[in-house]
């Protein structure tokens, strides 16, 4: 009798252990059968749209229309009397909308020299778990300003196409982990209208600029580009010296906003301005105090979305 | 008596072997975190899931990339991912355990059979053991388990910073729908 409630006793075990075997036999089986067949992307490289000025290789999602504002204030070595320069500012009030996961688009006016942009953001390639080692995205960008800000010799032939300048750049980013993305991206801006007696149309620039995040919701961001050509160039319309732009600042997740607060050595945030013309100088004190904010509408629904409510 | 013991061995090692599963890769679940503060409804809805029921024995797990939750604001599906999930560190959820009363539901036949299913859920990486009330649907040779249930999110360690803390519930209905095909 003994030995049979043993053995009874053993058996039940027995069934015990196989059983909780046997779900996580099925648990290997599921990993078999849903080995993904590609690598997982990295997403998120950075938060925003923008690292400080210029485009990071985000894009909006599919149907996602964003509408953005941001200021840039003037010179903080204005002293006292101006608010270190928060009494004067530049605003660029931006509407971006993204086509397709790939493809999004944007138009922009700014209120230093009345500038008018167009650009598109395309992704070319996207950076994977363990496979490929980066995103790279093309950026370009037309520009027009206005006239009277342009040092047209009186008497000279008017064409529509002087107050254009185009804007290419390749932006290759990768995500190092967690907290640290690096992002370079090669430029090249050309202006129709120069002085040819002393400059080049083509400003070629090499851009870096990365983030390091410090919590999940706030990061420290920074970018910068060097001119490789045409750094002499003067600033539109006047003789007055041109440097490399350099941006430091911080993204702050709040619930539905993404706030980037930062200070550059540029008045305003265009290619166009940022990447050739930019018109102080950070030894000088030449830092303007910016800052972006985006609000974010969905228009067109994900198809999980469509047409179908209060199932809760 | 030896002869028996051996003989139920022999039945409880072999028995898996004939046991017929069913199956699914694209078996839904979806989730609300809504309050009735939010200025607008958490919920998502994630088409990945991978789920299989063994038919003798009643055991049922499911597995799913926390990354293919789709939300109707994009914005929202980051935020999911980067801060409340943290879906690098914890790419996937699971379930493993088994419908309790297995011998109640005919696979065989056509008919909506009620469930009490228990295991272990992980989810952000804390596994959990629950208990919840479940259907199976069986109809043309397929099963469909469903399940509606509620979890709380700080059980596990889904933290809600505290300037939102009000526009995001602490319980999250999720609902799982898996319609499963023979394997």
């Amino acid at each position: 009798m003994r030995k049979f409630i043993l053995a009874t006793a053993l058996l039940g075990l027995g069934f015990t252990a196989a059983r909780a075997q046997s779900a996580d036999s099925l648990l290997d089986e599921l990993d078999k059968e849903t080995k993904p067949t590609k690598k997982e992307e990295v997403n998120f490289t950075f938060k925003a749209t923008r690292i400080n000025n210029t485009s990071s290789v985000e894009n909006l999602a599919k149907g996602v229309l964003d509408f953005r504002v941001c200021h840039r204030f003037g010179l903080l070595n204005q002293g006292a009397e101006n608010f270190f320069g928060l009494d004067n500012a530049t605003t660029k009030l931006a509407l971006d909308y993204g086509i397709t996961s790939w493809l999004m688009v944007g138009v922009e006016h700014s209120t230093l020299n009345k500038e008018n942009d167009l650009f598109a953001k395309v992704k070319l390639l996207k950076q994977r778990k363990d496979g490929t080692p980066v995103t790279i995205s093309y950026f370009g960008n037309i520009s027009a300003v206005r006239k009277s800000t342009l040092p047209l010799p009186t008497g000279a032939e008017w064409h529509f196409s002087n107050q254009l300048a185009y804007t290419n750049q390749i932006l290759i980013a990768r995500k190092f982990n967690d907290r640290f993305s690096l992002q370079i991206m090669p430029t090249l801006v050309h202006y129709n209208l120069v002085d040819s007696s002393k400059f080049s149309n083509n400003t070629l620039a090499l851009g870096i600029g990365g983030r390091i995040k410090l919590s999940r919701r706030v990061a420290i961001t920074g970018e910068y580009y060097y001119r490789l050509t045409n750094s002499d160039m003067f600033v539109i319309g006047s003789t007055a010296k041109t440097y490399n732009a350099l941006a430091l600042g911080v993204d702050i997740e709040t619930g539905g906003h993404v706030f980037q607060l930062m200070f550059s050595n540029s008045f305003t945030n265009t290619e166009r301005v940022i990447i050739g013309q930019t018109s102080d100088s950070w030894s000088d004190g030449g830092i303007h105090f910016g800052f972006n904010i985006s609000r974010v509408f969905t228009v067109v629904k994900p198809k999980e979305f469509r047409g179908k409510e209060g199932k809760w | 008596m030896k002869k028996l013991i051996i003989a139920s061995l022999i039945l409880a090692v072999s028995g898996p072997a004939f046991a017929q599963k069913y199956m699914t890769r694209t078996g839904k679940i979806s989730f609300n975190a809504t309050s009735p503060k939010s200025p607008e409804k958490i919920e998502a809805v994630n088409n990945e899931v991978a789920a299989i029921l063994d038919a003798k024995t009643g055991d049922f797990v499911f597995q799913l990339p926390v990354k293919s939750f789709k939300f109707e604001r994009d914005l929202m599906q980051q935020h999911f991912n980067e801060n409340y999930m943290e879906s690098d560190k914890f790419p996937k959820a699971q379930f493993k355990g088994k419908i309790a009363n297995m011998q109640e539901v005919n696979l065989e036949k056509d008919g909506s059979y009620k469930t009490t299913v228990a295991g272990e859920l992980t989810i952000h990486g804390v596994a959990k053991t629950v208990s919840v009330p479940g259907t199976v649907v069986v109809k043309g040779g397929n099963a469909t388990a469903s399940a509606k249930f509620t979890v709380h999110l700080a059980d596990y360690k889904v933290e809600v910073p505290t300037v939102v803390a009000d526009k995001v519930a602490k319980d999250a209905v999720i609902i799982v729908d898996a319609a499963m095909a023979k394997k």
